[in-house]
């Protein structure tokens, strides 16, 4: 199970974007979290990936609470998920070539030997040709270099993925081919996910269950953040 | 539409779009592309990633990279707010001067596609739009500060985060603090470059909807977009391009009802929507630097056959070999 238990998180403590909110997502589930811009489904995405260091509350990850954020995760909580953003472009280093982007979480974890092998499965799988591997982000389209986030997310063969609308900035038919990746890899290896986003049709498409996050978020609905008009 | 008799504000013709690489290659990003629009209309210009849209839209303001050339036409004419016409200003070879002088903010306003990227990231929004009010219209100086929050409140921008910097903007907020400082130029063409990226659905429908009215009070609306949905809420006519060019013009009701789409390319972007049978198209659009010598869309096609060698022409709109075919809409009905 991944757990999230009673966070509260934001960049102010004085002024939290995430309040006292509760949320599980099974082995094997899809989980679709549903909320409009600016309500801090994107935070609490960060911290579900130890990605954020909450203010307040814990993350268990199969039964284990998560004893630090970032780099103080230990690596075999890290590497047990992978994270695609909204936008590929502040999510990938400009210098890195898409082959050593895919394979960096590889670098990280120590695990170098393993790239050509997984580069040659995940490649074809998120649907990019081998031409554009020497490419730099710069020189492929946002949709390319989405596919290429998905396939350095899943290079880890992660245990929980965590997709921040990560089909925000594609087109339908991209959208559709990425979701496909996502489930098949599901499929395969029993991954739980968490899909962050706004699009209510895609999420309920895609996912087993989606939770809005006004039902998630009692106490941030007294501050209502995401209601500014 | 209810202004079709009006000449048009924009009127492009064959324009076409070439990046000259090293080595002598070429990159192909649009390829003879026509279309006009009139006052009061919107056209939304739909694709997938990478196929030419946003280049498109740098051509016409003239904010393409060095080492791109241009052919073709696109005129900008249009009527000043007070309905006296505009003078004619051919684009595409338009001075850097002409363009920055009297074309950008003021004839035609670009809703960009990252406003993250867009927004100066060392000023906050009210004092960026306060300068855009200052340098694009006749407000006197005591009125700034009103006008900035009158601008912001056109594009749902909340008064309370107008002394924010852009990096403390949510994207959403970020997209809106852009889309207001693309309205304050009142310009007769507005170009939407994804202005709904990042957006939930209802900031989506507001957003468009504000533009929608922008159209409807005589401005012509150019709208980039990888949202099927949002095209079809707002648009009057819908371009869809591949590979760089323009391989369906049809009306948006024709396209998103009845009949339905008749490219096959366009059909298959319809039919990877959530909402119908969220099936991909299959394969990848091909390299806009190695373009098939025919029809680019045939590899992945599956009516493609030997005709499909050859680049087809528009006919009433639909760029394809194969269109009309019974088959065509009868295999595919059935998923929508």
């Amino acid at each position: 199970m991944l757990d999230l238990m009673d966070i509260t998180a934001g960049y102010d403590r004085a002024r939290p974007v995430v309040r006292g909110v509760s949320l599980s997502v099974a082995p094997g589930e899809a989980v679709g979290l549903l909320g409009p811009s600016g309500c801090g489904k994107s935070t609490l995405a960060k911290v579900a990936a130890l990605l954020h260091r909450p203010d307040r509350g814990s993350v268990v990850v199969d039964g284990r609470a998560a004893p630090g954020w970032r780099h103080r995760a230990p690596r075999e909580l890290r590497t047990a998920f992978g994270v695609v953003f909204q936008q590929p472009r502040l999510a990938a280093d400009p210098r890195l070539r898409l082959a050593d982007l895919i394979a960096e979480p590889l670098r990280a974890a120590g695990r170098r030997g393993e790239a050509a092998e997984r580069l040659a499965e995940l490649v074809p799988r998120v649907g990019l040709g081998p031409e554009l591997l020497g490419r730099r982000p710069h020189e492929v389209s946002d949709g390319q270099l989405q596919r290429a986030c998905l396939a350095r997310a899943l290079v880890l063969r992660p245990r929980w993925l965590i997709c921040d609308e990560m089909t925000a900035m594609l087109d339908a038919s991209t959208t559709a081919a990425l979701v496909a990746v996502v489930e098949e890899y599901r499929a395969e290896s029993g991954a739980g996910l968490l899909a962050v986003g706004h699009d209510r049709v895609l999420l309920e498409r895609w996912c087993d269950r989606t939770v809005r996050w006004e039902a998630l978020a009692q106490h941030a609905s007294s501050r209502p953040r995401a209601a500014v008009r | 539409m209810s202004t079709a008799e009006a000449p048009p504000v924009l009127s492009v013709q064959g324009l076409s779009v070439r990046f000259r690489m090293r080595g002598g290659r070429h990159v192909a990003a649009v390829t003879d592309a026509s279309f006009a629009l009139a006052p009061g209309e919107c056209l939304a210009l739909v694709g997938e990633s990478g196929c030419g849209k946003s280049v498109l839209a740098s051509a016409l303001l003239g904010l393409l990279p060095g080492n791109a050339r241009t052919a073709g036409s696109a005129r900008l004419a249009g009527t000043a707010p007070d309905g006296a016409p505009l003078p004619s200003v051919e684009l595409l070879t338009a001075t850097e001067g002409e363009l920055a002088r009297s074309v950008r903010g003021r004839r035609a306003g670009l809703v960009p596609q990252s406003p993250a990227a867009h927004l100066t990231p060392v000023r906050t929004v009210r004092a960026q739009l306060e300068e855009t009010v200052r340098e694009l219209t006749d407000v006197p100086r005591h009125e700034l500060r009103s006008a900035a929050e009158g601008a912001a409140e056109r594009a749902a921008f909340p008064a309370d985060h107008l002394d924010r910097y852009p990096h403390q903007l949510s994207g959403g907020l970020a997209q809106r603090a852009a889309t207001a400082l693309a309205l304050v130029g009142e310009a007769p063409l507005l170009i939407a470059d994804e202005p709904t990226t990042g957006l939930d659905r209802d900031l989506v429908d507001r957003t468009v909807d504000e533009l929608r009215r922008h159209a409807d009070d005589g401005r012509a609306l150019l709208m980039i977009t990888h949202d099927l949905a949002a095209a079809e809420r707002i648009a009057d006519r819908v371009a869809v391009m591949y590979a760089g060019r323009i391989v369906e013009l049809a009306d948006a009701a024709d396209f998103f009802g009845t009949p339905g789409p008749q490219h096959p390319y366009a059909r298959g972007l319809l039919n990877a929507l959530p909402e119908r049978a969220f099936t991909p198209i299959p394969g990848q659009p091909p390299e806009l630097g190695a373009l098939p010598e025919g029809c680019a869309f045939a590899v992945r096609c599956p009516h493609a056959t030997a005709a499909c060698d050859v680049v087809p022409e528009p006919v009433d709109g639909v760029a394809c070999h194969h269109v009309p075919v019974g088959a065509l809409a009868t295999g595919e009905a059935a998923d929508a």
